[in-house]
């Protein structure tokens, strides 16, 4: 199958605005503006089963149709923060393929009555910046991006928008704090951003891939997206590959795709030919899946993933081979989502401090049995209190590791010589 | 001064915004701010304070929150090797240490001629393309993916010769 979201793979020149056009491009855009009302776009997205890409899943229809009719102005953000360990499939779209990404947003805009919007990318995107900015001009001058749009009165303005290192702005409102010159601190929930959002106002914020997909549902309609992918999560999904792989990289694949063939038949099996050990499904995030048949057999959707005690999240796959120890990985995480966390609410901010802090210990090999359990121990009472997912997702991969790889937690006179950052691989 | 040497720019990043919303210009003219140095200094603060309509404090709270932005010089490129897990399960622990003992230093520190600080950095979003780091300097940030000590090593002397 020719690709939909990877589009550059098939059609190397898809991010000059000619070839993008003579392959379709604004053809969505300009049936949404000119002949359809925005609800009609909406219900259309809706009835697709499109899914946010970004993580959450939440169903991009609905979240749209939240926007209420008596506030205005609305925005539309894209969210390109593109932050988890693991994920680097925005930035190969927004690369490669910025038109059909572009042309998202703007129906998106249109969609949700948005004059507006922002393209949110982490700063290290400086250069992925420079292109979006030259697409939009280039847009701009062709007609599809500024004032009465196709002869209509619709008008829209496509802004982006540089971060400057911080996972936590792929955090949806800590995102529109960042935009609004602020730091980069998650919003207390209620009001949602679809209510209160950027600058107090309605406001969408979908991830790069999600809005991605959106010109080929309006172009090709609902039907034809369901028909791909499984019943609980259509469409198709950019599964990015990394790690102990032989050909780690972006995958687009129906959902459903099992784990065995994305790693084998795609990922080209695993470094030096050692078993799968481990997998990471949601990047640095995820739960840790035991590699067993069972779990490479297991369909890659949202429902089939959870039966694994896992989520799919945005299919930031990482795959662990059996050279490495779990308390290794996980120390590896801790110093993430430490190095991280915001520091606005107690839980998350205290306890990622203790995690690195007992994780360490670990690594010195000091008590190695009752450290790992006051470990299991703290990341349990950080679970269900934090203020933002970011704490909820330091915890993940720590409880997962200590329950179901409880060999890797035990002293070894390897492990305290080996020290902790520096330790790397050992086994 | 920010509204004299980059005067287009300036005018381009407020029109990016509701007028009335000035104080998100802050990230922006805090990127043009540090490009020439590598750090944002007191003037800078100042006059971007002054732009956006907010205080003094407001910008260093800024600067002290994102990772990026930088309060004090350091080397004129800032070589950031992203060590998180998939980058690390290729490896990028070893290689960072290779760098840092070649240039004899410790992660974190400048090479004597003030050229080059190493820095062990958090996830790039390019785990398929590791060992990887982006140099932070007068032009930007740039990646550099699918890099070995001695593929790194020649971009520094590369870099000696033409950075000034």
């Amino acid at each position: 199958m020719s690709h939909l979201l990877l589009r550059h793979r098939d059609i190397p020149d898809i991010g000059e605005i000619d070839v993008y056009k003579k392959n379709g491009g604004f053809e969505a855009f300009k049936k949404a503006v000119t002949s359809m009302k925005p609800q009609e776009v909406t219900d259309v997205v809706k009835a697709s089963g499109l899914r946010g890409r970004g993580g959450a899943g939440f169903p991009t229809g609905i979240k749209w149709g939240f926007i209420p009719g008596n506030i205005w102005p609305h925005y539309v953000v894209a969210n390109a923060d593109e932050s988890e360990p693991g994920t680097f499939k925005d930035r190969e779209i927004m690369e490669s393929n910025p038109l059909q990404f572009l042309e998202g947003v703007a129906i998106a805009a249109f969609a949700t009555g948005a004059n507006a919007a922002y393209v949110y990318l982490r700063g290290e995107f400086w250069p992925v910046a420079a292109i979006l900015d030259e697409k939009i001009a280039e847009m701009e001058k062709a007609g599809f991006l500024g004032d009465k749009l196709f002869g209509t009165d619709y008008s829209l303005r496509i802004y982006t928008h540089l971060g400057a290192g911080a996972y936590i702005c792929g955090e949806e409102t800590a995102l529109l704090e960042s935009i609004e010159g602020k730091r980069g601190q998650p919003r207390i929930r209620p009001p949602f951003p679809a209510v209160a959002g950027l600058y107090g106002k309605p406001t969408v914020v979908n991830n790069v891939e999600t809005l991605t997909n959106v010109p080929l549902i309006v172009e090709k309609g609902a039907d034809w997206y369901r028909s791909l992918g499984t019943a609980d999560s259509a469409g198709v999904k950019i599964f990015s590959l990394s790690g102990h792989v032989n050909k780690p990289g972006n995958y687009e694949l129906p959902f459903g795709t099992t784990f065995r063939e994305l790693i084998y038949t795609y990922g080209g099996g695993v470094t030096d030919g050692r078993p799968v050990k481990a997998i990471m499904s949601a990047g640095a995030s995820s739960a840790v899946i035991v590699a067993d048949d069972k779990a490479l057999d297991t369909p890659m959707d949202y429902a089939s993933v959870r039966t694994l005690g896992a989520d799919l999240g945005s299919a930031s796959v990482i795959v662990i081979n059996d050279s490495v120890d779990m308390d290794w990985v996980i120390n590896k995480t801790i110093h993430f989502f430490k190095h991280e966390s915001c520091g606005k609410c107690t839980p998350c901010r205290e306890g990622t401090y203790w995690m690195l802090h007992l994780i360490e210990r670990i690594a010195l090999g000091e008590d190695v049995k009752a450290t790992t359990e006051l470990l299991h121990a703290v990341a349990k009472q950080m679970q269900n209190k934090c203020l933002c997912p970011l704490g909820e997702f330091s915890t993940m991969a720590v409880t997962t590791a200590i329950e179901r790889f409880p060999a890797d937690f035990k002293a070894s006179s390897s492990r305290a010589k080996t020290g902790t950052i520096e330790g790397g691989k050992h086994g | 001064m920010l509204a004299e040497k980059y005067p287009n720019e300036v005018k381009k990043i407020l029109a990016k915004y509701p007028p009335e919303r000035k104080q998100s210009a802050v990230m922006p003219l805090l990127h043009l701010a540090q490009l020439e140095a590598g750090f944002v200094d007191r003037h800078a603060v100042v006059e971007i304070a002054g732009i956006c309509g907010i205080t003094e404090t407001d910008v260093a709270e800024i600067i002290g929150f994102y990772t990026l932005y930088h309060d004090a010089p350091e080397g004129k490129l800032r070589l950031q090797v992203c060590t998180d897990i998939s980058c690390a399960l290729r490896g990028a622990d070893e290689f960072l240490a290779k760098v840092c003992e070649r240039l004899g230093i410790q992660p974190g520190g400048t090479t004597p001629d003030g050229l080059v600080t190493v820095e062990a950095v958090m996830c790039l979003a390019a785990c398929d393309k590791a060992p990887m780091f982006q140099v932070q300097g007068p032009d930007g940030i740039a990646y550099h993916e699918n890099m070995t000590v001695d593929k790194t090593m020649e971009f520094i002397e590369t870099a000696r010769k033409e950075v000034k």
